[in-house]
């Protein structure tokens, strides 16, 4: 029973070791623990969208958040235009990250309860009005992130990048959410029958709305991070989080059909992920051959992981 | 009768076991089907009855033993058919293309047409005046009519011929009326060559049907006789159970007797309906019926009017014991431990944090009180059969605190013994001031409540209590309104 359940998250983490493996055997060891660092940094961005969009999948069939990276960028947005560059705001600027998402989470399930809407279709809507709204309120100005704050997300404490400690200590936190708490058995139980769980009680319109909720302030938080640690907040900073959101929920291991999660093997996923691009990158392979391969890979590790399943 | 002839067999099954991994789930069982042959099949729940039918159909191969058979066996020209209590037909699909699922040969222009024509022929020859949509989707019927149509489908030609029609408790979601056609057709069938396996809980449909009587536990036949070598006493002594006899109707004049000036009787009224329902504390209210005319969908109604999606109060006011255990009842990725303590966790639950150590003790109690077949509560809830299933979605209601319990139909593949174990357990919660609503398509268990409505075309067509409650007076109100 034990294997079963640590299985799909084995398998993430395997290929994300596997990857690492190769990678080093090309740019030799001394290369490792900046690859590794790398990784860590980048795989925190990934790996947070992840865990939310892993909340959301795992309400069942059809629950997706297609709004990601039109909250990553508007919440990296504003919180920047907030704090303005001045020494002292980065909580002012965190407060304001986390509200955009709030208020996008909200929009969102207000769409799909009140209106009906499919989620998939509701969000990809929602995510249109939230990026027009980055666009009307950057207005191409690129203001820096307070120097304070720029040091905290690109620096380190022992040795761990801050942003991966960030991630880290958010995975334990849903962790445990889904293992011992109330929240996570009625979000399990939602997501493998809904109708079911109402009949035993469970509140499932509550449980999600807090998903939609949880992914959205994620997002915020992640946007919020991204801008801080590159610099600045750019239109297109969350363009490659909506694959990668999906890309590392499903790799991890967590259900597609829903009722089953799975944290460790998203950040497995994450790290994998970022490895494989940075490997394609080294062996010389050009942007074109790079997403066929990496795309490649990806269905790969799905077809590897649910054979496995299915044969236990 | 016809197992006293020479004639060849259409299924024999030698010394045959079959183990799924320490379980062993048949264990060593000889049997011979003989044509024109109806085999009663009964035991407990997890005796192997459903392994043994998947051996017989050729799903399961057996771990050892053989299997001999003349009629094409497996697969989808099978003139071997086996109809479950699980309902399998897809739901998003109409009875005629359900039929061309089981029908491979069925092909070309027209086909849609040809499948409908087959499936209302064998309705209309299983189950005369039906009134069945054969192109309506299936999940727009209800149970019972989705029930009729996979009966029909296992008995259709489809290409070929019936040899062998394995019926698995067939009648538990059919009413009186609609269960009595399929019984006549059955003796039919039977007459004219057919081999019937007929599985079900419910002895005097065994008595009526069948010609022999196969009696299992524990994965072995322990009782195989002519069916009228058997009374009901010495049947259910055979599937291992002390006999009791039919206390219901006794308990529940005495229950009366000592409650008219208690709880029972004059308690508060905790239930009122628009469509006029109503129950008081501790009463246990019938819905009966035939079957699909409104009851569940009064029950659903009432449920989820009286609870919330938003909140989970540590007290919760209602809770509800699905029938229909696909849809409205187990969670199948989860543990039957799991699955038992979801509607108590709330009260239990500190800081948001479950108590898993409440959890366990809660699970390891109504294990010991209901009899749920299995070693480990960490075992898939999959792994039950469905009897066993139905027992932990018993439990999950029961566990919980609230004052009023909903039953859709809740026995549907229980076993006699446990039945009546239920039954003693709700009469007492009832005493307790617990309220019970309860439908049923069984007459008997109607007839154990303090008052009884009637439905009929989704409306309440006569309200019965006390003396007023028998088979006859239920039955009349039925029918009333389709007499006129």
């Amino acid at each position: 029973m034990q294997s079963l359940i640590s299985r799909p998250w084995l398998w993430a983490w395997l290929a994300a070791i596997a990857v690492f493996a190769l990678s080093i055997a090309l740019s030799g060891a001394s290369q490792a623990g900046g690859l590794l660092y790398a990784a860590l940094s980048f795989g925190a961005f990934a790996a947070i969208v992840g865990i939310g969009q892993m909340l959301v999948i795992t309400l069942g069939p059809g629950n997706i958040d297609l709004s990601i990276p039109a909250v990553m960028t508007l919440a990296g947005t504003l919180a920047l235009k907030a704090m303005d560059g001045a020494p002292g705001t980065a909580l002012l600027g965190l407060g304001v990250a986390l509200l955009v998402g709030l208020g996008c989470g909200a929009a969102n399930f207000a769409l799909i309860r009140l209106l009906r809407l499919p989620p998939i279709i509701a969000t990809l809507a929602a995510s249109l009005l939230y990026q027009s709204l980055a666009i009307w309120s950057n207005r191409g100005l690129r203001i820096k992130p307070p120097a304070a704050l720029a040091d905290f997300a690109t620096g380190r404490t022992l040795g761990v990048p801050n942003v991966a400690l960030i991630g880290v200590l958010l995975a334990l936190v849903v962790w445990w959410l889904l293992e011992r708490g109330l929240w996570g058995r009625w979000l399990l139980a939602t997501g493998q029958n809904p109708r079911a769980a109402r009949l035993a009680g469970v509140p499932v319109e509550r449980v999600r709305a807090s998903a939609y909720l949880s992914v959205a302030l994620l997002a915020g938080l992640t946007g919020f991070l991204l801008a801080s640690f590159s610099g600045g907040a750019a239109l297109n900073m969350g363009q490659q989080y909506l694959l990668l959101s999906i890309a590392v929920v499903v790799i991890g291991g967590t259900s597609i059909a829903g009722g089953f999660s799975n944290v460790p093997g998203v950040w497995g996923a994450a790290l994998f992920m970022f490895l494989v691009v940075s490997m394609l990158n080294a062996y010389g392979f050009d942007a074109g051959a790079r997403m066929m391969l990496t795309g490649m890979i990806i269905i790969g590790i799905v077809i590897a992981a649910n054979a496995r399943r299915r044969r236990a | 009768m016809n197992t006293s002839q020479p004639v060849e067999a259409v299924v024999a099954l030698r010394g045959v076991h079959k183990q799924f991994g320490a379980v062993r789930a048949i264990d060593g069982i000889d049997l011979t089907l003989a044509p024109g042959e109806c085999v009663g099949l009964v035991g407990h729940n997890g005796a192997g009855k459903s392994t043994l039918v998947n051996l017989i159909n050729g799903t399961l191969k057996p771990s050892r033993g053989e299997i001999d058979s003349h009629v094409t066996r497996g697969g989808r020209g099978s003139a071997i058919r086996s109809v479950f209590q699980e309902l399998s037909l897809c739901p998003n699909l109409s009875a005629a293309e359900n039929l061309r699922i089981a029908h491979p040969t069925l092909k070309g222009l027209g086909w849609r047409r040809r499948a409908g024509a087959e499936i209302r022929a064998s309705l209309d020859q299983v189950f005369p005046g039906h009134g069945i949509d054969t192109d309506a989707r299936v999940d727009t019927l209800s149970i019972a009519q989705r029930q009729m149509i996979e009966i029909a489908i296992g008995f259709a030609p489809r290409g070929g011929q019936a040899r062998l029609v394995i019926l698995d408790e067939p009648t538990s979601s059919l009413d009186a009326g609609i269960a009595e056609q399929l019984l006549a057709y059955v003796e039919r069938f039977c007459a004219e060559g057919g081999t019937v396996v007929f599985i079900s809980h419910m002895l005097g449909e065994i008595f009526r049907v069948a010609s022999r009587i196969v009696v299992m536990q524990d994965g072995r036949v322990v009782a195989e006789r002519a069916s009228q070598d058997f009374d009901r006493d010495s049947l259910v002594d055979a599937m291992g159970h002390v006999a009791q006899h039919a206390p219901s109707a006794d308990r529940r004049r005495d229950a009366e007797g000592a409650s008219t000036a208690g709880a029972g009787a004059s308690g508060e009224t905790v239930i009122e309906d628009a469509a006029g329902l109503s129950a008081r504390r501790g009463e246990i209210v019938g819905l009966a019926g035939l079957a699909g005319h409104g009851q569940a969908e009064a029950l659903a109604r009432l449920y989820f009017a009286g609870t919330s999606g938003w909140r989970a109060p540590r007290q919760p006011r209602m809770a509800f014991v699905a029938g229909d255990r696909g849809r409205d009842g187990v969670l199948p990725l989860w543990s039957i431990l799991r699955n038992l303590s979801l509607s108590v966790l709330p009260a239990g639950a500190r800081r948001g944090a479950v108590d898993r150590h409440a959890e366990a003790t809660l699970g390891h109690d109504w294990q010991q009180r209901i009899g749920i077949r299995s070693d480990d509560l960490g075992n898939p809830i999959t792994s039950l059969s469905g009897g066993n299933q139905q027992k932990v979605l018993f439990a999950r209601a029961l566990a919980s605190s609230a004052p009023i319990v909903v039953m859709d139909d809740p026995m549907r593949g229980v076993d006699v013994g446990t039945k009546q174990e239920v039954y003693a357990l709700i009469r007492a919660e009832a005493d307790a001031g617990r309220t019970f609503l309860w439908y049923s398509t069984e007459t008997e268990e109607v007839c154990q409540c303090d008052r009884v409505f009637v439905f009929r075309d989704g409306k309440i067509s006569a309200e019965l209590s006390g003396a007023e409650i028998s088979e006859e007076r239920i039955l009349a109100a039925s029918f009333e309104m389709q007499e006129n």
